[in-house]
């Protein structure tokens, strides 16, 4: 199990939690399983999104590994000027 | 501080850069100055209305006129093969039944000379029905508005929306209790602020010269920051294969997040497609401000609650940016990074992304971040008066580090904003003494930085000089930077390596040069080229040597035997195993393709002083400095550059730049003469504190530093123009009749 | 449209073009005769990044008719090396990283060698007016304003 924190905007799409349990080993499996379990979340995360492992800023990076040992947020895709 | 054990020999270095004579020469060519034999001239027709509807468009007449080649218009293309990811884009480039601002393109010529296609133009006729407009973010919020688009219903609001508005998007972010905060603070500070829109402003308008040929194929030459996705978005527009289309990016004059999507590119590929030759297309000045970039006009109301000894006990921001006709703001960028740079229990923002009847927006520079700063240390610096302490102590103190949850979620590894604070302390012009009508401001800033994809190639030579091949336009010196990493990791001299940018068919795919990303992710893939060539380079001499690859090792830019074979041959350099490359199994090259991740966020805290003229409200930048972590300066110059470019464009942004609409919703100022951005002689030097924590995520510790340092200064001057005026200024720009008229309301004049 | 024919002098050569009569120098420069080192910023003269030398005086091309260089002098920044040698303003430019982009260089580069050849000993502040017409969005001037002070200082050297 890992936990996976939405910002607030999107916890409100995730029955309004700002912390969820997910069974995962990598972000394909996070983002696939957010989607089935909690079907609101799922056009934001269909548009894209950036996940933040330990503080580290992934965009489309399906076989990336997380645990329970890992802080994991999810993010508005990232973009710079 | 922070300093790394490592010593590097290239890294740090300031050579000249690779590409440097060309460019003081003239001979550079940017994305105007390619032409092609038989070449057309395009030109496009734009809406004189900010919102109409467009009947329809008879071009028959244009069509006719002799030396017209192709006439395209929003029908040219076929939506219904278009992903839905470029729908918005594809509207912007061609209008489709409504003209949603002034300059909207509704269609474009292809002719012999730019004297015809001007007269073509003048044919076309458009039927438009003219509707009402609005431009400020304020009214475009408003229940009553005029709405732009009737199927825009706010997304991530719950619940959901029964009626449709001009709010695109809401964003939430935060942790903590925010009314149990403000129950904590002894002080509590609450303001409203906005800020104008500002363009990028980068001095070469865009430009392409487009080749389609009869059997569906097409070349592009293009002006962009990333001219592979120029080619993704193009082929779909073009219902083209991706493989088609090469695209070559030209020397770009400039971007800063401008040049991130495309304009006129498909419209030259449907125009020469249609006409069976090549076209050109550039823009006029005119046609970049009223139909590229720029960024939101915002609306923002801060509050902050304090303790009486200087710690923020709540954060609160709500943040309205206007985005333009298809509401693209980077609102959420704002609402993430406002309250970056501080350690805070209890944080809330929340950010309205609006569409209104102005130029679709475009990324610049730290998007979104450098008017929420503006807001959020304006409220900082009266909270530092308020409650008798130094700014700087006051940042300091509620400074975020390692272990600091941010304000958008994840906690912070390693980073700079302590020891740019501590840095600015010990700066002699914090301490400088300051004269009558005279003001010192202070301001910190967060950027995200950002990775991506990324593919590199390496081709040792046999004469020992290498060539490296990028996908990432240079906007600012990166082929020098890329150079520098590639020596060091090599230990080859630099000016033995030669850096180019190759076009999309030549690499895979790479992300657009933005987001401060270049030098961290281009980089980070050429160290590793450099190593697969190393390990290529450490097999062949040991089988020259007859002895395992195992028993090898690479030092000092030469192979040399290792373990038990150590000091049985001598040394093999680079240059001898290259000169051997035929015999030993032929090219050495190294590759390497990656998605970038590690990107470490960087911060900067910038000191100005000014002086306001109390006659006229005209302020004068006096003293400027930036203090930024670049993580590691790879090419220090060019680092300083950026601090100095980017504090620059926020002195603009704070004192002079904006879009002024009349009543009318047409853009009133759009030329340089009347867009007033710096010039030399209303600046002073811009000094600049490198500071080095590294990045952890980086085998240098590069970070990204071509974007925080917009983010502090509108913040910055603002903090100094209301010390010198004795009146907090709200409002950006702060021109001289703004300035003026705050004074005289302060006075009850 | 009925063309003019032009015969000028550009970087000491002796050169005939045919434009139209609403043809802008620069159109002329960059488009006829493929001299693309001037570059257009704004059309209006407000940025100077077309910034060359007509019989000696500093002129924005895009504000000056290309029929009006008939019998004149023309210098653009492609005349400005000579042979394989940078003039020391070019070379100051480079190791002062006084670029980023580079858009913008070539006019600064005619603008300064014009006020160099004027004041060779200008002071700080007289480089940034003489330069306030020339537009960089890069840089915020700082190493720019280095570079042509060094340049100074150099070619004061050598005299």
């Amino acid at each position: 199990m890992v936990k996976v924190m939405l910002w607030g905007s999107l916890a409100a799409l995730a029955e309004g939690k700002p912390e969820l349990e997910i069974e995962a080993k990598n972000i394909k499996q996070l983002l696939q399983r957010l989607a089935e379990d909690h079907p609101g979340l799922k056009p934001v995360l269909e548009k894209g999104v950036s996940v933040s492992i330990d503080g580290m800023m992934y965009n489309d990076a399906w076989f990336e590994e997380i645990s329970s040992e890992n802080e994991i947020c999810i993010l508005p895709r990232i973009e710079g000027g | 501080m922070g300093k790394q054990d490592r010593d590097f020999k290239a890294v740090g270095t300031r050579p000249l850069r690779p590409d440097g004579v060309e460019k003081v020469t003239g001979r550079a060519k940017f994305g105007a100055d390619l032409s092609a034999p038989g070449m057309l001239v395009g030109r496009f027709l734009r809406s004189p209305h900010a919102h109409a509807r467009i009947r329809s468009i008879d071009t028959s007449k244009a069509a006719a006129l002799p030396g017209v080649k192709a006439v395209v218009t929003g029908d040219s293309f076929d939506i219904t093969k278009v992903s839905s990811g470029n729908h918005d884009t594809l509207a912007n480039v061609m209008a489709r039944d409504k003209a949603l601002y002034e300059g909207h393109a509704v269609a474009a010529i292809a002719a012999i000379s730019v004297s015809i296609a001007r007269k073509a133009l003048k044919l076309i006729e458009v039927d438009y029905e003219v509707l009402p407009h609005v431009t400020d973010v304020d009214e475009a919020m408003a229940a009553d508005a005029p709405l732009l688009h009737e199927n825009m219903f706010t997304a991530n609001l719950t619940p959901k929306p029964t009626k449709p508005s001009n709010i695109a998007n809401f964003y939430e972010f935060g942790h903590g209790d925010i009314e149990a905060g403000f129950a904590k603070a002894d002080v509590i500070i609450e303001r409203s602020f906005k800020t104008a829109a500002t363009h990028q402003g980068y001095i070469e308008p865009h430009a392409c010269l487009a080749n389609m040929t009869q059997d569906g194929q097409g070349e592009l030459w293009c002006c962009t920051q990333g001219h592979f996705m120029v080619r993704n978005v193009c082929a779909d527009l073009m219902g083209m294969e991706i493989s088609k289309l090469r695209v070559t990016a030209s020397e770009i004059g400039g971007g800063f997040g401008g040049k991130t999507t495309v304009f006129i590119d498909p419209v030259a590929l449907m125009l020469s497609k249609l006409a069976g030759k090549p076209v050109k297309i550039v823009m006029s000045r005119e046609e970049v401000f009223k139909a590229s970039g720029p960024t939101s006009s915002t609306s923002m109301r801060i509050k902050i609650g304090a303790t009486n000894d200087g710690r923020l006990t709540a954060c609160e921001g709500e943040f309205n940016y206007q985005g333009g006709a298809y509401a693209d703001s980077p609102v959420q960028f704002g609402a993430m990074s406002a309250f970056a740079c501080y350690d805070l229990e209890h944080v809330k923002t929340v950010g309205y992304d609006v569409a209104a009847n102005r130029p679709k927006n475009v990324a610049y520079r730290a998007p979104g971040a450098p008017m929420a700063a503006f807001a959020v240390e304006s409220v900082m610096a009266e909270m530092a008066d308020r409650l008798g302490l130094d700014q700087l102590e006051f940042r300091l103190k509620n400074a975020a580090t390692e272990g600091t949850r941010s304000s958008y979620g994840p906690t912070y590894n390693s980073v700079g904003l302590t020891e740019t604070i501590k840095a600015a302390q010990s700066h002699d012009h914090y301490s400088a003494p300051l004269g009558a009508n005279q003001g010192r401001g202070i301001a910190s800033g967060f950027w995200f930085n950002f990775g991506g994809q990324t593919a590199v190639s390496l081709n040792v030579q046999e004469d020992g000089t290498v060539n490296v091949t990028v996908g990432t336009p240079d906007i600012g010196g990166s082929r020098a930077s890329m150079g520098l990493m590639v020596a060091e990791e090599l230990g080859i001299e630099y000016d033995n390596i030669r850096c180019i940018i190759a076009d999309t068919s030549s690499l895979g795919y790479n992300d657009v040069t933005d987001g401060s990303r270049t030098t961290f992710s281009s980089g980070l893939a050429l160290i590793n080229a450099a190593k697969d060539a190393k390990a290529k380079m450490c097999a062949r001499a040991a089988r020259i040597w007859d002895i395992p690859a195992e028993a090898v090792e690479w030092k000092d830019g030469c192979v040399q035997p290792a373990g038990a074979n150590a000091g049985e041959f001598e040394p093999m350099s680079f240059a001898e195993i290259a000169a051997n490359a035929d015999n030993t199994g032929g090219p050495i090259a190294g590759h390497h393709e990656i998605n970038a991740s590690g990107a470490g966020v960087s911060f900067g805290t910038h000191m100005v002083d000014v002086e306001v003229d109390p006659d006229t409200g005209y302020v004068k930048i006096l003293r400027y400095t930036v203090v930024q972590d670049a993580g590691k300066a790879v090419h220090p110059a060019y680092v300083e550059g950026q601090y100095q470019g980017g504090a620059v464009q926020g002195i603009g942004w704070a004192l002079n730049e904006e879009y002024i609409y009349g009543e009318d919703g047409r853009l009133q100022n759009a030329g340089f003469l009347d867009y007033r951005m710096p010039v030399a002689s209303d600046l002073p030097m811009i000094d600049t504190v490198i500071v080095e924590v590294p990045n952890p995520g980086h085998p240098y510790g590069v970070r990204g530093v071509g974007e925080t340092s917009i983010v502090p200064p509108m913040a910055a001057i603002a903090n100094a123009v209301s010390q010198a005026a004795g009146v907090r200024m709200t409002e950006l720009p702060m021109s001289p009749p703004r300035v003026l008229k705050a004074m005289d309301d302060a006075k009850g004049g | 449209m009925t063309q003019t024919h032009v015969s000028t002098t550009i970087n000491g050569d002796k050169v005939e073009y045919l434009c139209e009569t609403d043809e802008t120098l620069l159109d002329v420069l960059r488009d006829t005769l493929s001299l693309t080192g001037s570059k257009e910023g704004c059309g209006s003269g407000d940025c100077g990044a077309c910034s060359v030398m007509l019989d000696g005086r500093l002129v924005c091309a895009c504000l000056v008719l290309g029929v009006e260089a008939q019998d004149r002098k023309i210098e653009t920044i492609e005349g400005m090396a000579s042979g394989d040698e940078l003039h020391p303003l070019q070379q100051k430019f480079l190791e002062h990283a006084a670029l980023q982009c580079g858009i913008c260089t070539p006019g600064f580069l005619v603008a300064a060698k014009a006020l160099l050849d004027e004041n060779p000993d200008p002071t700080e502040t007289e480089v940034r007016y003489w330069l306030a017409g020339n537009l960089c969005r890069c840089t915020g001037y700082d190493k720019i304003i280095r570079a042509v002070m060094d340049a100074a200082t150099e070619m004061r050297g050598q005299a």
